[in-house]
């Protein structure tokens, strides 16, 4: 066979890919140190990763854990989480973009359920036509759920949305490329391209507020208390009462993507 | 047979066509790497696969909501009035919009009130949907076209009067107890409420039937019929025997048109 032949200026094969190793090896090598993530893909990140994300120096994003607590009982449908939302991170006004939004369900009697949210509930409901009787119905505030295992992270083929080490989903909008990966993968329908910029876009808890102690423009509207905002691991947070007294569901749980959005009072017909 | 490979013995040593390859492989190397210096972005890579400098970016957006707690300082009088009624859990900026930049530049930046009917009417208008106790009004109804501000302060809407009936917050169960087989008893006839739970819901909560014997005082065999019903003709069980585990209830619940 030719391939068993001895090269012909009398090197082998084994001893020629040697070589091309030993020539590459330390320029690969030193070009992965300062490439490396330093894989901090937990909340409690490796303590002695670098400085804080934020630039605010008393941040420190290390220490928190953040998540969100939703009473489904508790919610009035008036839209004004879904229209602080939209004000404070200058989401397009149109009908079609949320990064926010509260969904009215009916249950009939044949336990058939209808869902609407006409512009994320911001100008109310009008009154559900009852085909049929009506078993019972209620509104369930929608958002981002920052799983700590988002599909919509690991389908990203650029690194442009990320878990940040305080447990957040954000998008690097500089440097998304409106691939849309993310939008399919999300189970949750929580990501739109943005219109102007074509980028992706998504709830972030309000990040810019949250760094600074504040808690989600949604959370801060909210007039019955239906949205908790709170650290997922800190004993003295109001989410780990809200936690403790409720009975907890998140969202298709089967999908395992670990939501940190907890639903308290959640029904069953809830997708 | 090929002669030991000893690449120490110099670059030169080796045959021609290895020495072409390796330079062809470190130039690729290099323009992969230089490419890569130049197309990845300085601090991508340093927290997790992605830039960690676009955290500062986002950390950084200009904030509208000052936050519930920012008013207090120049509003003592709304926040106090507030802080003691119905609007308690309602931030200022529910209904003021987003403030950030009025509370740094009171004058220049003046906030809007929600002064029309369909603002208040967004929370208000009965839904079923809505939780029960909620307070909720008809818009067509509910003393039409004057502004609700006339008669309700938002900072302190309680009614001027107490609401008289009970479908101003229960709606939801006024609405399907008319069409069930008790609509024409008061929520009063199986709820003792007193009238404080009108102003303050939680605080003064009604009674409930508790037992079978309450509903037995209409429906039991030997029930006289009631004296306040005169045409009244509540269909008789037998409390013994007619689903002794369970309170009425759990399979008549009386609301509902379904009791039957
Ligand atoms: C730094 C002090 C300051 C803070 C903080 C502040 N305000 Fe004001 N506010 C003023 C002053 C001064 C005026 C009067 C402006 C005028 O009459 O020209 C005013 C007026 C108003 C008005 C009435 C505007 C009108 O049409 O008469 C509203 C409503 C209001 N503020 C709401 C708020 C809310 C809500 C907040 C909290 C987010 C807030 N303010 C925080 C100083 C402040
Ligand atoms: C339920 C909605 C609502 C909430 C909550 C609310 N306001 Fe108002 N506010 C109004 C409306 C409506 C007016 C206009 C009333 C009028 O014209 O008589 C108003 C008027 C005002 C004014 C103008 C002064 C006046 O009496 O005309 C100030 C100042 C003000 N609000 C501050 C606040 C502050 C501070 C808070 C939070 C503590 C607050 N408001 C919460 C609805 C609200
Ligand atoms: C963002 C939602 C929201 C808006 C807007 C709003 N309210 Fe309310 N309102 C509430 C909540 C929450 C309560 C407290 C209900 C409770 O205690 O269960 C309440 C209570 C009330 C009550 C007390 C009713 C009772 O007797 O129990 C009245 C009256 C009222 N609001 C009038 C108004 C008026 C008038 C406006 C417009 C200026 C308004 N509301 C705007 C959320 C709102
Ligand atoms: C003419 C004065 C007047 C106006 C205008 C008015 N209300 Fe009322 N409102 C009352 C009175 C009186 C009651 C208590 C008695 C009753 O139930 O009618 C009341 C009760 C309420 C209640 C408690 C539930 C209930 O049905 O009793 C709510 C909520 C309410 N009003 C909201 C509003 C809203 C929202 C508006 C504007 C769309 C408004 N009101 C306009 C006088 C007024
Ligand atoms: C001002 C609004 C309001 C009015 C008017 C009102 N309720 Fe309520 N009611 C509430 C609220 C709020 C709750 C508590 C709901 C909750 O905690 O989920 C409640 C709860 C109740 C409960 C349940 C108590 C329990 O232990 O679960 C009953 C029964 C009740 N109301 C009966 C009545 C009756 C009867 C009337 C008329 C006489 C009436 N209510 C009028 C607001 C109201
Ligand atoms: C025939 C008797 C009867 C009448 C009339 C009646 N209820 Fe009830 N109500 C009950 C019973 C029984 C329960 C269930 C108690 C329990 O679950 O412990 C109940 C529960 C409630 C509750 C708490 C649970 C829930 O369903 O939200 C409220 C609120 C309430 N009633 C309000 C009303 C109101 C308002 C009216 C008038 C429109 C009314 N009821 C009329 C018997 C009655
Ligand atoms: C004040 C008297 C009174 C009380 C108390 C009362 N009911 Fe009734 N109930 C009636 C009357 C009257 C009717 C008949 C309505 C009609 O069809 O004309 C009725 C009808 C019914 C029916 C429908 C029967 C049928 O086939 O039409 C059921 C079921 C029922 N009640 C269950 C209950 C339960 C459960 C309770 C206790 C929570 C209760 N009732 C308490 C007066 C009462
Ligand atoms: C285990 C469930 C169950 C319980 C508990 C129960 N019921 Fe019934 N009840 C029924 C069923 C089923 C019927 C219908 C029977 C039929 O159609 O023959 C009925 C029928 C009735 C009727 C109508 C009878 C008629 O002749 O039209 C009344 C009134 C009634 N129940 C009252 C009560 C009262 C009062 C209680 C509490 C003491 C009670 N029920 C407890 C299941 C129950």
């Amino acid at each position: 066979m030719a391939d068993e032949r001895p090269t012909p200026g009398g090197i082998d094969r084994r001893a020629f890919v040697g070589a091309c190793v030993a020539v590459a090896a330390p320029l690969v090598l030193s070009a992965a140190q300062q490439a490396a993530p330093a894989a901090p893909d937990t909340a409690h990140a490796a303590p002695d990763s670098a400085q804080g994300a934020t630039g605010t120096p008393r941040y420190d994003p290390r220490t928190h854990y953040y998540g969100m607590g939703v009473d489904v009982s508790k919610c009035i449908g008036c839209g004004q989480c879904a229209a602080a939302c939209k004000a404070e991170n200058n989401v397009p006004l149109d009908p079609h973009h949320f990064r926010t939004w509260v969904e009215r369900y009916v249950i009939h009697e044949n336990a058939e359920a209808t869902v609407d949210s006409p512009n994320g509930g911001i100008d109310g409901f009008p009154a559900p036509v009852a085909e049929g009787g009506v078993v019972r119905s209620f509104f369930v505030p929608k958002l981002c759920n920052h799983c700590a295992n988002p599909p919509c992270v690991q389908v990203c083929p650029v690194g442009a949305t990320f878990s940040t080490e305080d447990g957040v989903v954000l998008v690097d909008e500089s440097y998304c490329i409106g691939c849309r990966y993310c939008i399919q993968a999300c189970p949750y329908g929580a990501r739109f391209l943005h219109p102007v910029s074509h980028t992706a876009q998504k709830c972030t808890f309000c990040y810019h507020r949250v760094v600074q102690g504040m808690v989600p423009a949604c959370v801060e509207v909210c007039p019955t208390g239906a949205r908790v905002f709170g650290e997922v691991h800190r004993p003295s947070s109001p989410l780990t009462r809200f936690r403790r007294f409720n009975a907890i569901q998140v969202l298709k749980p089967h999908l395992n993507t670990e939501p940190k959005v907890f639903y308290a009072n959640l029904d069953g017909q809830v997708r | 047979m090929a002669r030991p490979f000893a690449p120490w013995r110099g670059f030169a040593a080796m045959p021609q066509q290895v020495r072409r390859l390796a330079v062809v492989i470190v130039l690729l190397v290099a323009a992969y790497f230089t490419a890569r210096h130049f197309l990845v972005p300085r601090t991508f890579g340093e927290k997790g696969h992605y830039r960690a400098a676009a955290v500062d970016s986002i950390a950084v957006l200009p904030i509208h909501y000052a936050g519930r707690e920012a008013c207090a300082m120049c509003h003592p009088a709304e926040v106090a009035k507030k802080a003691g009624s119905f609007h308690r859990g309602v931030s200022c900026e529910a209904c003021h919009g987003p403030e950030a930049a009025h509370t740094t530049d009171p004058i220049g930046h003046k906030p809007t009130a929600p002064r029309d009917r369909a603002f208040c009417v967004r929370c208000h208008a009965y839904d079923p949907a809505r939780p029960t106790g909620f307070p909720q009004i008809d818009p067509v109804l509910h003393n039409p076209v004057r502004n609700c501000f006339t008669c309700h302060n938002p900072h302190d809407p309680t009614p001027p009067r107490p609401p008289e009936t009970c479908a101003a917050c229960h709606g939801e169960i006024a609405r399907t107890k008319a069409v069930s087989p008790h609509a024409q008893l008061a929520c009063t006839e199986c709820h003792t409420a007193d009238p404080r739970h009108a102003q303050a819901p939680r605080q003064f909560l009604p009674s409930k039937p508790a037992s079978r014997e309450f509903c037995g005082r209409c429906h039991a065999s030997d029930a006289p019929p009631p004296a306040h019903l005169p045409d009244a003709r509540p269909p008789k069980v037998d409390l013994a025997t007619h689903g002794p585990r369970y309170v009425c209830w759990q399979c008549h619940y009386p609301h509902y048109p379904e009791a039957r």
